[in-house]
């Protein structure tokens, strides 16, 4: 890659993994997940932060990662859809999502995923109406929501009903 | 006309087929690992960037692309000129005169034609970098006048996008079946709309266009590493103008994210790129940007109706329809004009009508090129003939489901030839009907709707959308728009084989884009062969390099169902053949003794006597001495098979004739409740009914169902695209053009029928573009909430502002609409019909 100008160390933990890198003072979060680092789970829809296909936790909290710059992340702990499965066991959400055929294309897929990993930490039993407000920020042009909704909704009852809860927060007491 | 069944004979045991099994392609899609087009690349790529006009309707003056190579990092810059001087031709056209003086290039040529239009690429060694340099390529243009209104385009009077055309008109033509005059005369009422026009929209993919294209000097050989649908298409048109034969392109997609006939658009990309490639020595990669993809990938057709007359007798039976139809291409005819031919797949609607005049123009505007957008041309017209069949129920009074049960084609109607000669294949209209009223409620809807009367700044409406989705499309219907085309028919190729350790593999000729063909495929291999879908691999995506297609491979016109499975149950069936006659020859048993199962052959009622695949693979491949030649020659264990539906050339001259195999219908009833106060419209209860015949995997229809529904509904109340008067398209991100949320969308109620197609291998029917159903349920049930003497929804895109429009209009101001009702002899003659 060519890219000129002023660089940035940035030092970041991915999935349970430190990594450090020299980036271009513009390189968008995205760009430096999906380019930098190889971890193409995360993909781009809409360049203005409208589509939530680029959506990654980050120190906790649901961000879209092609509204923040790489460098702004330094030390941060960052989660992508890499990192839901435990091995080769899917989290609850992404067994969910296979089940009640929430996916199509595949391509919102992974940023539905983290906001609704982030939507079931914050509110673990959400109605309806929640969830759907929670998945707002993210556009799906293949399934108008429908089995998406049933998919969250499932997961999060099986969690009420004592089965596996959503993996908590990397780097977060819970 | 008569059309007989081509069943692919041979054994199916029907265990998974037709199950609701969630799919094969889910595991590595919910982990991040699939592989879509911007995830890949190819050694030594450069990154490209488009320069595109700022005006929607511009000469190009000059331009400098010195500022830009003078930047470190920039490998190439192709501009226009130089695009066409390495082109043997334009791109073919599918229009005759004078839409095919309407040339394209790769790349713009002394003109740019709308926002967007490209005049030249850059390839450097980042994106950065060429969007950057993109930037200092200097364009000097000289402004004229837009074109952006449909109809002031067709005036003789108005500017020329291509002055060696002569005209803006790309095509014409009159469709006149039955009598529609002597209809009119004889109708007992004739009811009138000035003007309905259906919106620009596009169903805009998550994932935008893409393409990593390498032109190999030294083999000649272009590879295509994309998200195209269509990938033969895009060789046939895209070869002969950068001078390369088929047998040198190696088209290749895995997974896309969505694309809903949206990328069938950007071959003149895919060129422009292989030329940058061809200049620079080494693979250009573009992935689109979401503004680049509002701008230029393409939009749904728009289209204008003007000087509706419908014929109706009191009992409310519709004859038929007149009307002056006016179809947006946009600025280049990259499809088209074939939209002005695929409407007619449903020329009477779901309707007995008998009587259809539609006079046909279809122009160019400095608007970005309209491409298929799932429902591709029918869904205008079906929308045409909804509103009609709506509007005459409001009009004379009568009750809306009466009407269209009464002008219904009725189950015993089926196969049932419509005027132009297409055989909508089964279904029962008026059972879904009933069926999607009692899943949305309406009793109780009408119930709330009476109690809520008046006064109380809040209206309830009830809407029915009845559509069909044609499937599998005979290409002869091009003939219609153009006599001298050189295609026909239809097909699709699918390969099977054992690999060398008796494992099976299937090759699709197909892209799909969501569509679960892995699953689907998996499905109807295995009932054949005797294993579980989970030891059938089907290859993801599309191949060139593994000889599975025709030149009608794709994922495209909701045909995947008959063509790609019935080609799929061909080759697993010519692959079950060979298996029975090595396993014969091994077990020393007769053929008709072998039966499949668990991944071997066995002779029936004899469980010592069996070999599994393993061991024929061995046999064939690497243990083959000694076999007889006559088996080796007949068993290689790779079959090939290519469905071919069975169709006829249509008649071009009366433009009539059996234009699609299978017709699949939804009926969509839809609750509105409206805001009188601000025009705010709430979808509060839906119900989508699909009988799409004997279903391979019913979960997968049915979210096929779920997402035509989704788009379609946010298409009515959200999504459109529109232009100013200079030509600047006014919602280029998805922060101005609304795509429809989870908070826009509501839940849908969903019902099926399985009403088996004679005409298809599997009794499957084609579906998933649906008709644009929600487009007609909502536009319905806002005519409902409107009431009595109320304006005609007259749009197809109703967003608040022409709700409130519409709730306070003067009630003096014109309805836009108007009924004749014949004073004497009423009916007189019409029993004849």
């Amino acid at each position: 890659m060519g890219e000129r100008g002023t660089s940035h160390a940035v030092t970041v933990e991915v999935n349970g993994e430190k990594v450090s890198r020299i980036v271009a003072a513009r390189q968008l979060l995205v760009h430096f997940l999906r380019d930098t680092l190889g971890l193409t789970g995360t993909h781009i829809g809409c360049d203005t932060g409208n589509c939530g296909a680029c959506s990654v936790i980050v120190n906790g909290k649901l961000v879209k990662s092609c509204m923040i710059l790489a460098p702004q992340v330094d030390g941060a702990t960052i989660e992508t859809v890499e990192g839901l499965a435990d091995g080769d066991s899917l989290s609850p959400l992404q067994e969910s999502f296979h089940e009640h055929h929430a996916l199509q294309c595949g391509y919102c897929t992974p940023g539905m995923l983290m906001s609704a990993t982030y939507l079931l930490r914050q509110n673990p039993d959400p109605t309806d109406e929640e969830i759907r407000r929670g998945i707002r920020g993210n556009i799906c042009r293949c399934t108008g929501y429908v089995n998406i909704v049933k998919a969250i909704r499932a997961a999060s009852r099986e969690q009420a009903s004592g089965g596996r809860p959503v993996p908590a927060a990397a780097g977060e007491e819970v | 006309m008569t059309i007989t069944s081509t069943p692919v004979t041979g054994e199916a045991t029907k265990t998974w087929s037709g199950r609701s099994m969630p799919r094969k392609e889910d595991g590595r899609l919910v982990q991040g690992q699939g592989s879509f087009v911007d995830d890949g690349g190819m050694h030594g790529q450069g990154y490209a960037w488009f320069v595109r006009s700022p005006y929607a309707h511009a000469r190009i003056v000059s331009i400098d692309c010195e500022p830009a190579l003078a930047m470190e990092g920039v490998y190439a810059v192709l501009t226009g000129d130089e695009a066409k001087a390495m082109c043997q031709a334009p791109f073919f056209a599918i229009a005759p005169p004078p839409g095919s003086l309407m040339q394209e290039w790769p790349l713009a040529v002394d003109k740019v034609r709308y926002q967007g239009d490209a005049v030249a690429v850059v390839l450097a060694d980042s994106r950065e970098t060429a969007r950057d340099a993109a930037e200092r390529v200097v364009v000097e243009y000289e402004p004229l006048t837009p074109v952006t209104d449909t109809v002031a385009a067709a005036d003789p009077a108005a500017p020329l996008l291509y002055d060696e055309a002569g005209t803006n008109v790309a095509w014409h033509g009159l469709f006149d079946y039955g009598d529609v005059d002597w209809a009119l005369e004889n109708a007992d009422h004739v009811v009138k709309l000035d003007r309905l026009h259906f919106h620009r929209f596009t169903s805009s993919p998550l994932e935008c266009n893409g393409a990593v294209v390498d032109f190999d000097r030294g083999t000649g050989v272009v590879s295509v590493l994309s998200n195209y649908q269509m990938p033969m298409f895009a060789a046939m048109v895209v070869g002969p103008t950068i001078g390369v034969p088929m047998n040198k392109f190696n088209f290749v997609s895995k997974d896309i994210g969505g694309a809903f006939g949206i990328k069938i658009g950007f071959y003149p990309q895919i060129a422009a790129l292989a030329l940058l490639s061809k200049k620079a020595g080494r693979p250009a990669k573009w992935t689109e940007f979401r503004t680049e993809h509002m701008l230029t990938a393409g939009h749904g057709n728009e289209r204008t109706f003007l000087d509706v007359e419908v014929p109706v007798m009191a009992d409310g039976t519709i004859l038929g329809l007149k009307v002056r139809a006016f179809d947006d291409a946009g600025a280049y005819l990259h499809y088209e004009p074939l939209g002005a031919v695929i409407w007619s797949q449903v020329v009477p609607g779901c309707y007995k009508l008998k009587h259809v005049r539609v006079d046909y123009t279809e122009v160019v505007t400095n608007k970005c090129p309209v491409v298929p957008n799932r429902g591709y041309s029918r869904m205008q017209h079906l929308w045409l003939v909804e509103r009609i069949v709506d509007v005459v129920a409001h009009e004379l009074g009568l009750d809306p489901v009466e009407v269209r049960k009464r002008n219904y084609v009725q189950p015993e109607d089926y196969p049932y030839e419509t005027p132009n000669g297409c055989i909508y294949d089964s279904g029962d209209l008026p059972r879904s009907l009933d069926i999607a009223l009692e899943l949305a409620h309406v009793a109780e809807w009408r119930e709330r709707q009476r109690e809520l009367g008046t006064g109380t700044g809040r209206r309830i409406g009830i809407g029915i959308g009845s559509t069909l989705d044609s499937g599998t499309n005979n290409f002869g219907q091009s003939r219609i728009i153009n006599p001298d085309l050189p295609f026909s028919g239809n097909g699709e190729a699918a390969f099977a084989k054992l690999d060398l350790f008796g494992e099976i593999n299937v090759n699709l000729g197909t892209t799909p884009q969501g569509q679960g063909h892995e699953t689907t495929a998996a499905q109807v291999a295995a009932d054949i062969l005797g294993v579980t879908p989970e030891d059938v691999t089907v290859t993801t995506g599309f191949n060139q390099a593994n000889n599975s297609y025709v030149g009608f491979s794709g994922t495209y016109a909701s045909q995947f169902a008959v063509s790609g499975l019935g080609a799929v149950m061909g080759a697993a069936q010519k692959l079950r053949h060979q298996i029975v006659k090595l396993a014969a020859f091994a077990l020393q048993a007769e053929e008709d003794e072998i039966e499949l199962e668990g991944g071997s052959a066995r002779v029936r009622g004899d469980e010592e006597r069996a070999i599994p695949f393993i061991g024929l693979s061995n046999m064939v491949y690497t243990n083959n001495a000694g076999l007889p030649a006559s088996l080796l020659d007949e068993c290689d264990l790779n079959a090939r098979y290519v469905y071919v539906p069975p169709f006829e050339v249509p008649d071009t001259v009366a433009k009539t004739g059996n234009l699609t195999l299978t017709y699949a219908s939804q009926v969509h009833v839809c609750v509105v409740e409206v805001d009188e106060e601000t025009g705010e419209v709430k979808v509060v209860e839906y119900a989508a009914v699909d009988d799409c015949g004997n279903r391979i995997n019913p979960l997968v229809v049915e979210g096929q169902v779920h997402g035509a529904t989704g788009l379609g509904i946010a298409a009515s109340l959200y999504e459109s695209l529109d232009y100013d008067e200079s030509g600047q398209l006014q919602e280029p991100s998805f922060y101005e053009y609304h795509v429809g949320t989870a908070m826009d969308i509501p839940d849908v109620a969903c019902g099926d029928i399985e009403s088996p197609s004679p005409f298809t291998p599997n009794g499957a029917k084609g579906m998933g573009e649906g008709g644009g159903a929600p487009l007609h349920a909502v536009c319905a049930a806002l005519q409902d909430a409107l009431g009595a003497g109320a304006p005609v929804v007259s749009e197809s895109h109703n967003h608040w502002a022409r709700v409130y429009e519409l709730l306070h209009r003067d009630p003096g101001a014109p309805r836009g609409v108007e009924v004749v009702t014949r004073t004497a002899e009423p009916g007189a003659g019409v029993e004849s019909l």
